[in-house]
């Protein structure tokens, strides 16, 4: 079979549909992720959609929607956490990552599904999306792609300055509650094609690849979706090549390594602009008040070393050639500075 | 004297009334009165901690009041919806956002409070993001990333921002902490040419340098109080002892809005600028 012919069976062309639109919609997702920095996020929503699919799998309904379920109610509770902030967040959240993890394995065995059935979803299988779940495939990726580019300005004000969005009367919270089911529905929708262990890699590696070229958030954006559309594609065929030479690839690992590759070759002209860039920015400037004493300081200032002593606030300043000087004490020993 | 009813009147930008703020359980501030009239420049003064940050962050409804009163505009804050008529400059900070973004991508949020959702930028949104680039002498930066800007361009181009939503008052948030001279000059006349236009300006400044010509009045907080309000202090007198460190020298309270009252005679001047 040729891999022209195999693209004209039904599951094939079934997967390509989905590579297809799931390539440009969890790159969108994933720029407000990484601008956020919160890269990794998309993989905990996935180790916490396991227990969706494995509750889909025991109770014979549909591993798709309880799957949306429990991942859009994971997001929620993880961007919970992260805006409170507090310190034992990160410990919470690893917690809630073990747990949907756990919980999915064991609940297929509750299940006597057997971990074969898991696999499909961990990894990704392009045989097994039937036409109910392209349907839903292809309606989220819609919606998701609509609200990410529709919605640009006030998500991205929202991810860059959140203080500022707030003053500008944006509604802070329901934006970013609505990033988190955005990750949530984009985890879904991979999983057949990447699937949840690697979703992630799709919605971070091609914002990774065009941000080394780009200036501006919304050639990020737009760049990300191109990327991330041609990365799922690729590996998608790549798998499919392999395949008619006896191979056992599943899509996601070479989608995820065709993306990587991307990335590489990427790299060296990133540098090279970074380069060029980095002539024409400025020094970082540091105002009068705060410059460093380069020069070797012969002796510490004190009661009769000649310099006029200054009260400032909690400690004495030294008024030396013009400027004052403060003492310091650093973990290099006593050190002033200009002031 | 809590007041029920408001009996400020709508042009009234800034009204805070016994204002008490907590941030994690501690109080920060406590009993600050601050009006701030239609026109006025006001400088905010103060130590690092001594609240002023805090100040300008509660009265753009960042930090909850505990206790208080705080009208913008002659409403409640709960009741304050229009934002458009406010602008903010928080401090700058130099952790940017994990993906790129362009000079004029970062002035352009501030037309959301004019836009309205899921439609594109409008002829007049363009011409405000313009007009506010020139103001603060940007104009050319317009398509660098910001990530290539120094700390005195990234102040101007947040500067820019605020000034894109057309606000009446602004709040600017140490606008020149570690912004060398000429971007502070640059600062000063963006500052001047809006007040010529009649924007009401609350500045916070641990020193005011360029800026001084401009300031109508100073407020110095000491300690989450109010120490003093009323006509403006050079640095030096900010940082003299009375304010860093020592007692309450003046409390002018509210009546001394816009007023002329000179600085307490007991502000000691022992140091010109150095």
């Amino acid at each position: 079979m040729t891999l022209l012919e195999l693209f004209s069976v039904p599951f094939m062309q079934r997967a390509l549909i989905a590579a297809f639109l799931v390539g440009i919609a969890a790159p969108a997702v994933g720029t407000y992720i990484v601008q956020r920095r919160l890269a990794l996020m998309g993989d905990g929503i996935g180790h916490v959609a396991v227990t969706g699919v494995a509750i889909g799998l025991w109770t014979q309904t549909s591993p798709t929607w309880t799957a949306v379920v429990v991942a859009v109610a994971g997001a929620v509770v993880i961007e919970v956490v992260r805006e409170r902030g507090h310190a034992e967040g990160d410990v919470a959240l690893a917690m809630l990552f073990y747990g949907g993890l756990a919980g999915g394995v064991f609940v297929t065995g509750l299940a006597g599904t057997g971990a074969s059935r898991l696999q499909e979803f961990l990894f990704g299988s392009i045989l097994t999306i039937s036409v109910d779940d392209l349907l839903v495939t292809m309606a989220l990726s819609v919606v998701l792609i609509v609200l990410c580019v529709g919605l640009s300005p006030q998500l991205f004000a929202v991810s860059q300055d959140p203080d500022y969005a707030k003053v500008a009367g944006l509604p802070v919270r329901f934006y970013s509650i609505l990033v988190a089911v955005l990750a949530a529905l984009s985890v879904v929708i991979a999983m057949r094609t990447v699937g949840l262990l690697l979703v992630s890699a799709l919605m971070v590696v091609p914002v990774a690849i065009v941000q080394q070229l780009t200036r501006s958030f919304r050639m990020t954006l737009l760049g990300a979706m191109g990327a991330g559309l041609v990365a799922s594609v690729g590996g998608l065929a790549l798998a499919a090549a392999l395949s008619r030479t006896g191979a056992n690839v599943q899509p996601g690992p070479s989608i995820v390594l065709v993306a990587l590759a991307g990335f590489f070759l990427v790299w060296p002209i990133g540098a090279w602009l970074r380069r060029r860039r980095a002539l024409v920015t400025p020094f970082p400037e540091t105002s009068p008040e705060e410059k460093p004493v380069d020069e070797a300081h012969p002796h510490l200032h004190g009661e009769k070393c000649g310099h006029v002593a200054v009260e400032h606030g909690d400690h004495v300043d030294y008024i030396h050639d013009g400027h004052r000087h403060a003492a310091h004490v650093g973990a290099e020993g006593e050190h002033y500075d200009e002031h | 004297m809590s007041k029920s009813g408001s009996t400020v009147p709508a042009d009234v930008p800034v009204q805070l009334l016994h204002g008490d703020v907590a941030l994690s359980g501690r109080p920060v501030l406590r009993e600050v009165d601050l009006t701030v009239n239609r026109g006025e420049f006001v400088a905010l003064m103060g130590a690092n901690g001594s609240g002023k940050s805090t100040l300008v962050r509660t009265l753009v409804g960042l930090n909850p009041l505990s206790a208080g009163r705080l009208e913008l505009f002659g409403r409640t804050l709960s009741g304050f919806h229009d934002w458009s008529r406010v602008g903010y400059v928080p401090q700058r900070s130099t952790a940017t956002g994990g993906v790129p973004a362009s000079v004029w991508e970062v002035v352009a949020s501030g037309r959301l409070t004019h836009r309205k959702l899921l439609r594109p930028l409008r002829s007049a949104d363009r011409a405000a993001i313009r007009a506010a680039l020139e103001v603060v002498g940007m104009g050319a930066y317009a398509h660098r990333g910001v990530a290539q800007l120094s700390g005195g361009q990234h102040q101007r181009v947040l500067i820019a921002r605020a000034l894109a939503g057309r606000p009446e008052l602004l709040l600017l948030d140490e606008p020149t902490a570690g912004v060398d001279l000429p971007n502070q000059q640059a600062l000063a006349r963006a500052l001047g040419r809006l007040k010529e236009d009649g924007a009401t300006i609350v500045l916070v400044a641990h020193e005011l340098g360029p800026l001084a010509p401009l300031v109508d009045r100073a407020v110095v907080m000491r300690d989450g109080r109010k120490a003093y309000d009323g006509a403006p202090l050079a640095d030096a007198d900010v940082h003299a002892q009375g304010f860093d460190a020592g007692h309450v020298h003046c409390d002018t309270g509210l009546n001394s809005a816009g007023s002329t009252a000179a600085p307490n005679a007991a502000v000691p001047t022992p140091l010109k600028e150095l």
